[in-house]
């Protein structure tokens, strides 16, 4: 909402600074976005000088001059007038400048193979006289200090620029806002000027509002004014008018759109002879056409508030105006309309049309139903002043009768909810102050609502206008209450942030992606997930919810490739969707890591990374959060986003069917679509949902601490294995052999080849034994190992390497 | 004795001179083999006369004590000396690179969700969560926002159906719904989490991050809500004093609302959040609207409270110094490097929120 200090004064007697008028508005809920001077088209045309003008090598008529505009460098113009010299001070028009003579748009353009930067004007350019036979020519005098200044004075009053919330309709007219400053002390608010207009003769026009269901008008008010004179606006009004940064039209528009701006009453001007026969408000039938105002043809559906005559549509009543119907300045006679549409009747018509206007934007936030004849002779007055005419009386049909509602307000409610003490009488003074019909009942104030205010229906409303008319600064600062009523996070809640510190500390930079990625990408790790679609995305590579964390990732990594970077190890945890459904989302870690291990370090062979650099990840990742490692176990089974032979997934426990995590290699055909370039790319991700809490917390987990001091012997085997056993079924055969002695399993080498089988492999493992009662004799240790050896051959098929 | 005596400075000298360790055990096995001067001379005790056997044996074992302690000290020496030139030889240039370094990084937003939760814990708020995917009855009417309600029309949603009644959360308010819903008040939570417009350009982001913060009790006034956000600010931002300013606004699910500004001023081109004399606007907030109470089964007689709502982005950006929210999801690996946390540094109260 914009107006200036001049305009709002023409309502509000006040004595208080520019400054004072501002701070005001913001402390009452009026946030002030802006106050300055609205720059105009013609703050583009500058006084410049030219410093040098030097003969165009390709053209023997042009000129390329140097031209100080007041700025730090000058500027190149190529000129084809014939007095462009050294030293002339002139009328310089930058690129995107609209010259006023032919509204010719400059831009930056090479003539003739020099760029010019702009334009010097000739006085016919500037509409100043007829000269166009060289530029214009500025008295030094007057002049020579003013080069870089505006050469068009701008006359304009700066303007002040509200962001008016959703709620205050009354404040888009500059009436409204005077009442909130006066009803906050700023002044008075002036009374409005009750001059009376002569209404000759009836409203010849019939009006009639059909009771169709759902009929978005409920009043519809209108004078006829005859032998009107339509012209250009007189000074003050165009001066109003583009102040706001708004054209002037003609003088009828003009006075529509002041008595809007002024009192937030929308109004409407036919040209009556147009109108075939009569006014009929109703609903639309489906398939209705009518051209617009803003040159569009509209297709009405059904039940649409329409204004028509005979002969069909004329507009969309409180949205837009119809051509056919539309004023000119040829206009005689005019049907002025000021009519009340139901918001939400406004809001569905324009969402389904997709209009917006000023009118609409209006209507949809509610205008004041008691305004409609205020709107007719505030127009019609200025309309008659104007352009002459005469006006009929005013006709105002309703469907509905309008009364003010009416609210019972207890005073108690402002201090419980406000946290301070205002006294009775301040209180009945600020309501009445904002047009609250205030009657007290001991502990109650019965108040009629004002009939501009749609947005007041309920006590609490009520407290706001108070609190703020009175200023949040009286809100008292009161010392937070630490009262705790459970703990600040749950245990789901922990082990996120646990494991995101967790898998950051591995070397991995966090990352935050959209939750929505390109569906191409998402259909490479979609799996069995649904694809979830945005229905109006952003753009069209970003259509739907992601069904994996891995499609932003890889291509975020290939963008951080792309950029020279080798290797990267990005991860992030968020959710992924299974369906567009509350609550169809998973929490996970998705991690990659590209490239090489101790690339370019003088004492350390480089490797690329491999599956077991995302094991190791994920398992100690696990193992952080409290897991036990002996009871983690794996599975070859993984994602299609895999390589087939290089991945696996992760289960608590031998026995679970979900796994809570996958690791391995990336699919080459993946890498290979994306177009990744990089040595190698593993990745690890983990199902924040699945990893069940079955854990105690530490302080029961912590058993008693119980050590072996006797002594620990080692010893190596070689089983001799089918090539697809696997090697974790090895180590779980011999460790659960007898779990009091068998204290750890390592696997020291892997060897297939030369002297082994072709379809086998050797495992070459080192177990460490040890009792927790004696030390063990040379006896007890062979037992053992030939029990290990034994078991092994039963359990596995394998021999022992001899 | 004269011989004793002999033997002794005769070794004594020997072992005074510059001698490797074969030379000394050489010496070594001279005096103590099994032929050594000093062995052979304690062998020949017995054939000394009784009076001066004594004596002798007595001597005997001072210079064998004496001999033995030069030859323990001299081997010491040379094993010194020998280890000294090996190290010597040994030396490399410890000025090389060390192996290589991996550090991880934490994302801003991440380490701001846990300053946040560190600071609202400290006055006994805790956390909860909500889902990204929402209804359109979490997201707007059981928020009084009806659908004909223009303030929908500030919230460019990302819907999923062509019903538009599964859609993106665009704001983190359903989880005040949702946290109602299935308690019962008292209820003092904050809900940060990830919020979706359809809406793209330097200053916004189609997804971005929300906190919101709801206390509901007994007697809850604007003064409480004042209080805890005067203490959030001064928390997050670690300063003594700032400057606050709440303004009159509208939110369909506060009344009355409130916006927050701070006081900033530029210096160097770079905010700084405090007593400067420009406003920042920072966040939204207000006392919850009855019929949002109604809407979750709750007695607006009998319970009433605050809501805001922070972007958290916007907080990170003005703490640590960060120009572009757009460069929050780019995922450049520099822009992580450079602005990212490491993982040690939790955000705790009795550590200090931040190094």
């Amino acid at each position: 909402m914009k107006f200036t200090i001049g305009w709002l004064k023409e309502h509000l007697d006040t004595k208080f600074k520019d400054s004072e008028i501002i701070k005001k508005l913001t402390d009452v809920g009026l946030e002030v976005e802006s106050f300055e001077k609205v720059s105009s088209d013609l703050d583009n045309f500058k006084v410049a000088k030219i410093i040098n003008a030097e003969q165009h090598p390709n053209a023997d008529k042009l000129k390329v001059c140097d031209v100080d505009i007041g700025a730090q460098d000058t500027v190149k113009v190529v000129c084809g007038a014939p007095n462009a010299k050294k030293d002339l001070l002139t009328v310089y028009a930058g690129p995107g400048s609209v010259i006023p003579k032919n509204k010719m748009k400059l831009t930056v353009s090479k003539i003739r193979g020099v760029t010019s930067y702009g334009m010097l004007c000739s006085e016919s350019e500037l509409n100043l006289s007829d000269e166009s036979d060289g530029i214009t020519e500025l008295k030094s005098n007057k002049y020579s200090d003013k080069v870089g200044k505006n050469f068009f004075k701008n006359n304009t009053e700066k303007v002040i620029d509200l962001s008016i919330t959703p709620n205050r309709p009354d404040c888009l007219g500059v009436r409204g806002i005077a009442r909130d400053l006066a009803a906050a002390g700023v002044g008075k608010l002036k009374h409005t000027s009750n001059t009376k207009i002569k209404n000759n003769g009836a409203q010849k026009i019939k009006i009639s509002i059909t009771k169709n269901k759902n009929q978005g008008c409920t009043i519809f008010g209108s004078c006829l004014i005859k032998d009107v004179a339509n012209k250009e606006s007189p000074k003050w009004l165009k001066d109003k008018i583009e102040s706001l940064g708004q054209k002037s039209i003609s003088a009828i528009v003009d006075i529509t759109n002041y008595v809007m701006l002024d009192l937030n009453r929308p109004l409407h001007a036919y040209d009556a002879d147009k109108i075939d026969k009569e006014i009929i408000v109703r609903n639309s039938v489906k398939g209705e056409t009518f051209e617009a105002l803003d040159n569009k043809e509209y297709k009405l559906d059904n039940d649409m508030c329409v204004i028509s005559d005979k002969s069909g549509v004329l507009g969309l009543g409180g949205i837009i105006g119809g051509t056919r119907s539309g004023t000119e300045f040829n206009t005689k006679n005019i049907l002025l309309e000021s009519a009340y549409f139901l918001p939400r009747s406004i809001r569905k018509t324009s969402k389904l049309l997709n209009i917006d206007t000023d009118a609409k934007f209006r209507f949809e936030r509610g205008i004041d139903p008691q305004s409609v004849e205020l709107g007719l002779k505030k127009a019609s007055k200025l309309i008659t002043e104007i352009c002459g005419g005469k006006v009929s009386k005013f006709d105002v049909q309703k469907i509905k009768k309008d009364k003010k509602n009416k609210i019972k307000f207890n005073i108690s409610l402002f201090e419980r909810i406000a946290g301070f003490k205002v006294k009775d009488k301040e209180i009945i003074k600020i309501l009445t102050d904002l047009g609250f019909e205030v009657s007290k009942k001991k502990l109650e104030l019965e108040l009629k609502i004002p009939s501009w205010r749609p947005d007041i229906t309920q006590p609490i409303d009520i407290v706001e206008e108070i609190v703020r008319i009175k200023g949040y600064n009286n809100i008292r600062t009161l010392e937070p209450d630490k009262t705790r009523l459970k703990a600040t996070l749950n245990k789901q809640q922990k082990l996120f942030h646990f494991l995101q510190r967790s898998v950051a500390s591995k070397g991995y930079f966090e990352t935050v992606t959209w939750s929505f990625t390109d569906s191409k990408l998402n259909s490479l790790f979609k799996e069995n997930y649904k694809e979830i679609k945005i229905v109006n995305p952003i753009s069209s590579d970003l259509d739907v919810l992601r069904n994996s964390i891995f499609s932003n990732l890889t291509s975020y990594l290939k963008k951080n490739l792309d950029r020279g970077f080798k290797d990267v190890s990005l991860f992030e945890i968020g959710p992924i969707f299974k369906d567009n459904k509350p609550g169809e989302q998973l929490t996970v870690i998705g991690a990659i890591k590209s490239g090489k291990i101790s690339r370019l370090n003088w004492n350390e062979e480089n490797r690329s990374v491999d599956v077991f650099d995302a094991k190791k990840d994920v398992i100690q990742t696990l193992v952080e959060a409290g897991y036990e490692r002996q009871n983690l176990f794996v599975r070859e089974k993984s994602p299609s986003y895999y390589h087939p032979g290089k991945s696996g997934s992760v289960y608590l426990d031998k026995d679970d069917i979900d796994p809570v995590a996958y690791f391995g290699e990336i699919h080459p055909n993946i890498t290979k679509k994306i177009d990744i370039k990089t040595e190698a790319l593993v990745g690890f991700e983990i199902y924040l949902d699945y990893l069940k809490d079955k854990k105690l917390k530490l302080k029961d987990l912590k058993s008693q601490f119980k050590i072996s001091d006797y002594q620990k012997s080692d010893r190596d085997f070689a089983f001799v294995v089918d090539k697809h056993f696997k090697a974790q079924d090895l180590i779980d055969i011999i460790s659960s052999i007898d779990e009091s002695l068998i204290k750890s399993v390592k696997i020291f080498d892997v060897y297939e080849g030369e002297n082994i089988p072709k379809d086998k492999k050797s495992i070459a493992l080192n177990v460490t034994i040890q009792s927790s009662e004696k030390t063990l004799e040379e006896s007890d240790l062979e037992k053992i190992n030939k029990l290990i050896i034994s078991t092994v051959e039963t359990k596995s098929g394998a021999k022992i390497r001899s | 004795m004269s011989d004793i005596k002999k033997i002794k400075d005769e070794f004594l000298e020997r072992l005074n001179g510059d001698l490797n360790i074969e030379s000394v055990n050489q010496i070594k096995s001279e005096l103590f083999g099994k032929n050594g001067k000093i062995s052979t001379s304690f062998k020949n005790l017995g054939s000394l006369p009784a009076e001066e056997r004594k004596k002798f044996a007595s001597d005997l074992n001072f210079v064998k004590d004496e001999l033995q302690v030069k030859i323990n000290k001299k081997i010491e020496q040379i094993e010194i000396k020998e280890i000294n030139s090996k190290l010597e030889n040994e030396k490399i240039d410890v000025t090389l690179p060390e192996r290589n370094i991996v550090q991880g990084k934490i994302h801003p937003v991440s380490q701001v969700i846990d300053e946040l939760s560190s600071i609202f814990s400290e006055i006994g708020f805790s956390v909860e969560e909500g889902p990204d995917v929402e209804n359109e009855h979490y997201n707007f009417t059981a928020l009084n926002t009806p659908d004909n309600h223009p303030a929908r029309d500030m919230h460019d949603t990302f819907y999923l159906d062509d019903k538009k009644e599964l859609l993106l959360r665009t704001h983190t308010s359903p989880v005040q719904v949702r946290t109602m819903l299935k308690g019962k008040p008292p209820f003092k939570i904050i809900a940060p989490g990830r919020t979706y417009r359809s809406d793209s350009d330097q200053t916004h982001a189609p997804m971005f991050h929300q906190v919101e913060g709801l206390h509901i009790d007994k007697n809850i006034n604007m003064g409480h809500l004042k209080g805890c956000l005067d203490y959030f600010i001064k928390s997050f931002f670690e300063v003594d004093k700032i400057k606050m300013r709440f303004r009159p606004s509208h939110f369909p699910f506060t009344e009355p609302s409130a916006e927050v500004d701070i006081g900033y001023e530029l210096k160097d081109g770079k905010i700084v959040i405090g007593e400067g004399d420009k406003w920042l606007e920072i966040l939204g907030c207000g006392m919850v609207h009855p019929n949002v109470l109604k809407n979750v089964k709750i007695n607006p007689d009998k319970y009433q409270g605050y809501a805001f709502g922070i972007g958290i982005d916007r907080l990170a950006m003005l703490k640590y110094g960060i120009n572009d929210l757009r460069a929050f999801f780019e995922t450049d690996y520099r822009w992580l490097n450079h602005f990212g946390f490491d993982p040690i540094d939790v955000p705790s109260n009795y550590r200090g929120l931040s190094r």
